[in-house]
């Protein structure tokens, strides 16, 4: 219900220029992005790179050092009580009362939003009918995956506008990562605003749009395709081979731009172009010929990832300069 | 009002599913009450005497004999050396030394002045005060008998009229009970102490638990947050005192001479006073260990200069200032003046109004301190 109302803002989220600092570290260093209605928006990056200081000062739990940040078109400082009424925020860390059931820890996060587990059934249902079984078992006796759900549920309770989740699919089993990104599909398809922040690069992927953010700087801001896109070389994957040895020996040598292991292969960039045919060549000077298979392959968010992190800069970059 | 109903529902569930909670409600008082009262006696009885008798005249035994027949001293060794009681007193056998000097007898009948050496061991304070006390209360006593009864042999002329003679009556204790002064002491403390340290506790623990980081991003107001922290831990406390009452009145027969009402109305404003201490520390900390040593540091301060050990009137003229800042201390005076001497609104309201005015204070300033972000 609330979703129909939503003011037809142009943005979701909207920061800019943000600033926050620890003491001597410099946790945000001037961020810039924003996020339509609607849209299911990751924070990619690794720990320690500004993910939950930002979704916590969009959360209206900290306080900017500089720079502006609006949710839903309210100011974060200012107008902090209006966004708390339409916000649901879900920590990295379980944060929900242990000791009391679900059913309980449900009734009360509706009852300080001022309504029922009913009002919104339909919004938590699909979430809900997974752990009802278990509404009279403490929050604290249950399993992980369930915590998560619950806290879910909790988020949206209320049916909030924009929902932030920070890392919430941290420390949970595959299958449960892939379960829980289906289910904020689903809530994207009920017109919520989602800001996800995770450490899985694999998880980018299932996002509209990213933000590849890196102590405390943005790297990128884009459709993940268009990222992956915009990878500026040839990619190959080179399998088959001792990735260990392999990984020095390519390192070593002068033409090679980047070689990465990912799981059993190895993603290799040459600094000048090279086809496929001429890398396997290569490979067999540095005696790796035997069952070594090159393939050109499209590069995910963590090549991108590490390109831009070593400094390196993707292609709608450089043609737009 | 349906917020702060559904939030008390939830501190109270939570506290009585808390393992540790019912123990210390029913237990820790029962507990305090029997150890703290016998524990904290202060009479002093059984004083161990060292007798050395130079004089060995009738006189002199008259003298031991009265000394052997207070209940507060015990003969324990009889040496005519000096040097034997002072190894006695450093190795703690004797707690008093009794020298009487040769020629005591005679001196005393024919030139009225002699004298008596009352040696008290001092490592106990107290003790040694009462112990020096009551050796010249049984002097006294001895001097009083001796006077009526051998006037006759006396070559000196008694003064006349008699000695004078200070009789003191303990009035609202007299018996000198020291439990009737102690128990209503324990009562505060053991208010004061739930109060303080299961408020200051349980907002810190939300804090430890990240709970308080969900409940912060609600729009739930400060005020019916901090209400559903105080009112379960005020009423708590309020029952802890009552069920307090009634263990004191069962095993000590305490007297309840006042306004039982009064008291639990008096109560009920102090409480304030001590909850909105536990939050204020509560705010000021991070991990239920800082809140945990923090409030356990004001307390004992607190408690040492609540006049529950030791009176008020025998600290030292700084710590006596002191005292007038410590809310335990109008607390402590409330129950023992309501219980013991049946002191009514009258007498009781300069210490509600005081501690009136630090619950506003200590309140206002925890309120103004928590705050729902960083």
């Amino acid at each position: 219900m609330a979703i129909t109302q939503r003011a037809a803002g142009e943005y979701a989220i909207r920061i800019e220029k943000l600033e926050k600092r620890y003491g001597d570290t410099h946790a945000l260093k001037g961020l810039s992005f924003s996020v339509k209605p609607g849209e299911l928006f990751g924070l990619i990056g690794p720990d320690g790179a500004g993910k939950t200081s930002l979704i916590r000062i969009l959360g209206t739990l900290v306080l900017a050092d500089g720079g502006y940040a609006e949710v839903l078109g309210h100011e974060v400082v200012k107008d902090y009580r209006k966004i708390r009424q339409k916000m649901g925020y879900m920590p990295g860390r379980f944060s929900l009362y242990q000791d009391l059931t679900i059913k309980e820890n449900l009734n009360l996060f509706a009852t300080i939003f001022g309504t029922t587990l009913e009002e919104n059934y339909e919004l938590i249902r699909e979430i809900y009918v997974q752990i009802e079984p278990f509404k009279n078992r403490r929050a604290g006796a249950l399993s992980g995956g369930m915590k998560q759900k619950l806290a879910l549920c909790c988020a949206l309770i209320h049916a909030p506008e924009v929902l932030f989740l920070d890392e919430p699919t941290t420390g949970v089993d595959a299958v449960s990562r892939k379960e829980f990104w289906e289910m904020l599909g689903r809530l994207k398809s009920k017109g919520i605003t989602m800001l996800v922040s995770t450490p899985y690069m694999d998880e980018a992927s299932l996002c509209d749009r990213v933000a590849l953010i890196q102590e405390g700087e943005i790297l990128q801001v884009d459709t993940p395709d268009a990222i992956e896109a915009a990878f500026p070389r040839s990619l190959y994957g080179i399998t088959g081979a001792d990735t260990y040895s392999l990984l020095l020996a390519m390192r070593a040598d002068e033409r090679t731009a980047s070689v990465h292991a990912f799981g059993d292969s190895v993603h290799f960039t040459a600094k000048e172009a090279i086809s496929a045919a001429s890398l396997q060549s290569m490979l067999s000077e540095k005696g790796f010929a035997d069952g070594v298979e090159v393939k050109e392959i499209r590069a995910n968010i963590e090549d991108c990832f590490m390109e831009l992190m070593s400094g390196g800069r993707l292609a709608d970059e450089e043609i737009s300069k | 009002m349906r917020t702060i109903y559904f939030i008390l529902f939830k501190e109270f569930r939570q506290i009585f599913r808390n393992k540790a909670m019912l123990p210390i409600i029913f237990v820790m008082p029962v507990i305090q009450l029997i150890i703290l009262a016998y524990a904290a006696d202060f009479e002093v009885k059984n004083l161990k005497l060292f007798w050395i008798d130079k004089d060995q005249s009738q006189l002199s035994r008259q003298l031991l004999s009265k000394f052997e027949g207070s209940p507060y001293f015990r003969l324990t060794q009889a040496d005519m050396s000096r040097e034997a009681a002072e190894t006695a007193m450093e190795r703690d056998e004797v707690d008093v030394v009794l020298e009487v000097p040769a020629g005591f007898e005679r001196d005393f009948l024919a030139e009225k002045k002699t004298q008596i050496q009352l040696t008290a061991n001092a490592i106990d304070g107290v003790k040694g005060g009462f112990a020096s006390a009551y050796g010249q209360a049984v002097i006294r006593d001895f001097y009083g008998d001796f006077l009526e009864e051998n006037a006759a042999r006396l070559s000196w002329q008694p003064p006349s009229g008699g000695t004078i003679n200070i009789a003191s009556a303990n009035w609202y204790n007299p018996e000198m009970d020291y439990k009737t002064y102690m128990v209503p002491g324990v009562l505060a403390l053991l208010v004061t102490m739930i109060g303080a340290f299961l408020s200051s506790m349980n907002i810190v623990r939300e804090k430890e638990l990240g709970t308080i980081e969900q409940l912060n991003v609600t729009p739930l107001k400060k005020t019916h947050f901090i209400a559903g922290k105080l009112i379960p831990f005020w009423a708590i406390a309020i029952f802890e005192l009552a069920f307090g009452l009634v263990i004191a009145k069962i095993l000590y027969d305490i007297p309840m001479l006042g306004n039982l009402f009064l008291l639990f109305g008096l109560s009920a404003v102090y409480l304030l006073v001590v909850l909105g201490l536990g939050l204020f520390i509560s705010t000021v900390t991070e991990t239920q260990q800082q809140a945990m040593f923090i409030s356990w540091f004001i307390l004992v301060i607190f408690i040492f200069l609540s006049g529950l050990f030791t009176a008020i009137e025998n600290m030292p003229p700084w710590a006596q200032q002191l005292t007038y800042i410590n809310p335990i201390r109008y607390f402590i005076e409330i129950l023992r003046s309501l219980l013991l001497k049946g002191s009514g609104w009258a007498e009781l309201q300069q210490q509600f109004y005081i501690l009136l005015g630090y619950a506003v204070l200590i309140n206002g300033l925890a309120i103004w301190r928590y705050r729902k972000r960083s």
